[in-house]
């Protein structure tokens, strides 16, 4: 059996964000990256799923971008995926969710995965389409923001989350691809003879240009902060001034201090 | 310009959500078709041609054959938009029927601004402009973002069958989990979020919520992490909560938790960053740091 988890690196988001100097995305100096929240559930529930089958499964793990993907390319081999595969690419930033998604179908074209997971969306993006993209191109059964996943001779049996804490099951014969959610499982911490095993796992580098065929479909034309929409109070400064500023407001403005 | 709007059926209703559609396309302007795999016995008026096929043959969640439907509705009306609600229902499908079609996709819209559509990212931090190049565009719309609107009239049906299932089988629903809490009926609810940084500093929170006579609440991670139960969540996929005060204790404000407790009638934060979107609506943000503040409020409650 073959496994392919795509994950995307992104930078922290209780960063500070500046528009970069097109103003259509954010400028990475100064950022700290990370393995996207939501992909780190997709890693987790690969490597589960190869522990079930006595470790036969192979995972490859993939990321697009430049070379700091690697980091995050080196977390999920930590965390048990056998091999990686960097697409390198110094723009991936601008590329729209089509053509990432064209990038990762071009690659698993001929690769006969069983089962590929994403997570359901990036944490900076949040466009929600690069997997169902995937799945769609690739001709594979497809179902996103898993909360529960089975996996039994060749059929997935996957929980969906739905809205209000409501649940859908649905079975998947393979091949396939699923979309994780949070809290499909609790991602391992990488331990330290980990680390030092998946130092010696191979991370093949594959050009962009090889994979990327398409256009991209849409553009950014702006990244900017939300328009404040005002209003409220904002206090700064020491707690004991803050904690009598506070209960004054609420004194005033709410009833449940009286 | 026409738009073909997705509306959403779940176990056996048409969902609220759906009228958005068509307080987004008023806004877009120009014509509107609609497609709904529902009920015929039990179909909302709306002017304009309404592409119906019956969920009872066609599943209520059968992406792939509810994307071979909305290809032939896009065949018939020729759209330059086809609308979904960014839901657990339109992120599934859209994508779908944006590839086989090779349209441009614009996910989660909040806005539109002169040509392109306004989006979030960065965890609802920053906003995007984003324009379509394709001179058909896919289109989900963020819930809450665009008026409901009951549109009136009595519907041109046009009927749509399709077979197939793309290799899925859905099994069935499962119900949300009983809650012990019935977070809804609170004055006052303080919640935690990952922010309070460990399972140990929730009680520090709890304290603050008994001191204001209130319940404790929490962000999803906090509730993943198993900190706290799932029945004292807030948001899109927990309870949607109105108390009269609500207190975010490290809580960043993504919208699936605003969407919870937006209508609370004031809303206080606490965060250290002072760029965190919680901000865009609370009437208060405390810049401070959840474990020296919190602490610090509920001793003076105290005294
Ligand atoms: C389909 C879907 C459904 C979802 N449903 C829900 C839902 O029902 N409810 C929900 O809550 N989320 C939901 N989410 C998740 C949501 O998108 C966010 O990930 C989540 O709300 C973030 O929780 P948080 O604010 O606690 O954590 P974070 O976003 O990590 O924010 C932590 C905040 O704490 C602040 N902070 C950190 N340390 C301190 C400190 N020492 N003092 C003060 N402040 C500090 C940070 O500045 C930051 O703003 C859903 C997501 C999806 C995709």
């Amino acid at each position: 059996m073959k496994i392919l988890v795509c994950i995307k690196q992104v930078p922290d988001m209780e960063s500070r964000f500046k528009a970069n100097s097109q103003g259509v995305w954010f400028e990475e100096t100064d950022l700290a990256f990370r393995m996207n929240e939501y992909d780190e559930y997709a890693v987790e529930q690969a490597v589960q799923l190869k522990e079930q089958l006595g470790d036969a499964p192979e995972v490859t793990v993939l990321s697009i971008g430049p070379d700091r993907v690697v980091e995050a390319i080196k977390k999920a081999l930590a965390m048990g995926c056998d091999r990686g595969v960097h697409v390198q690419d110094p723009a991936a930033a601008t590329r729209d969710p089509w053509q990432i998604a064209s990038i990762i179908a071009s690659h698993a074209g001929d690769k006969g995965y069983d089962l590929i997971l994403t997570g359901m969306q990036s944490q900076d993006r949040g466009s929600a389409q690069v997997g169902v993209t995937v799945a769609e191109e690739l001709g594979y059964a497809c179902a996103t923001t898993l909360v529960g996943f089975a996996f039994s001779d060749g059929t997935v049996t996957a929980k969906r989350e739905l809205e209000g804490g409501i649940k859908g099951v649905v079975r998947l014969r393979t091949p396939a691809l699923v979309t994780c959610q949070l809290g499909l499982n609790v991602p391992r911490y990488p331990t330290l003879p980990n680390i030092m095993k998946a130092k010696k796992k191979e991370i093949q580098t594959i050009a962009v240009a090889e994979l990327l065929k398409e256009e991209p479909l849409a553009t950014t034309v702006s990244f900017h902060p939300p328009a404040r929409k005002g209003g409220g109070i904002v206090l700064e400064g020491d707690v004991g001034v803050l904690v009598d500023q506070l209960l004054g407001i609420l004194k005033d403005k709410t009833a449940v201090l009286r | 310009m026409k738009a073909l709007l997705i509306g959403e059926y779940r176990q056996g209703k048409l969902l609220d959500s759906t009228f958005e559609l068509f307080g987004f396309a008023a806004q877009l302007g120009g014509e509107t078709a609609f497609l709904l795999v529902g009920d015929e016995t039990r179909l909302p008026a709306c002017d304009g041609p309404l592409y119906l096929a019956e969920a009872a043959e066609c599943g209520e969640y059968n992406p792939d054959l509810h994307k071979q439907l909305i290809l032939q509705a896009v065949a018939r009306e020729n759209p330059d938009f086809i609308v979904f609600v960014h839901s657990s229902y339109g992120w599934d499908l859209a994508p779908r029927v944006a590839a086989r079609l090779k349209a441009a996709q614009v996910s989660e819209v909040i806005g539109l601004t002169d040509g392109g559509f306004e989006v979030g990212c960065c965890n609802a931090k920053m906003r995007r402009t984003v324009k379509p190049s394709t001179a058909r565009a896919v289109l989900t719309i963020q819930a809450g973002a665009f008026p409901a609107r009951q549109p009136n009239g009595t519907p041109r049906i046009q009927r749509l069958a399709a077979t197939g299932n793309g290799g899925l089988e859905f099994v069935g629903y499962e119900p949300a989990e009983a809650k012990d809490v019935d977070l809804t009926r609170a004055e006052v609810i303080v919640s935690a979020g990952r922010g309070v940084g460990k399972k140990e500093n929730v009680p520090v929170i709890a304290a603050l919520a008994r001191a204001l006579g209130g319940e404790l609440g929490a962000s999803r991670p906090v509730v993943d992490a198993g900190w706290i139960e799932h029945s004292h969540q807030v948001g899109t996929t927990g309870q949607t909560v109105s108390p009269r005060l609500y207190v975010a204790c490290g809580i960043s404000g993504a919208i699936q938790h605003l969407a919870g407790m937006k209508k609370s009638d004031f809303i206080v934060a606490i965060n250290k960053d002072k760029d965190a979107p919680i901000g865009e609506i609370a009437d208060v943000l405390v810049v401070a740091d959840v474990m020296q503040f919190v602490p610090a409020l509920t001793a003076r409650l105290q005294r």
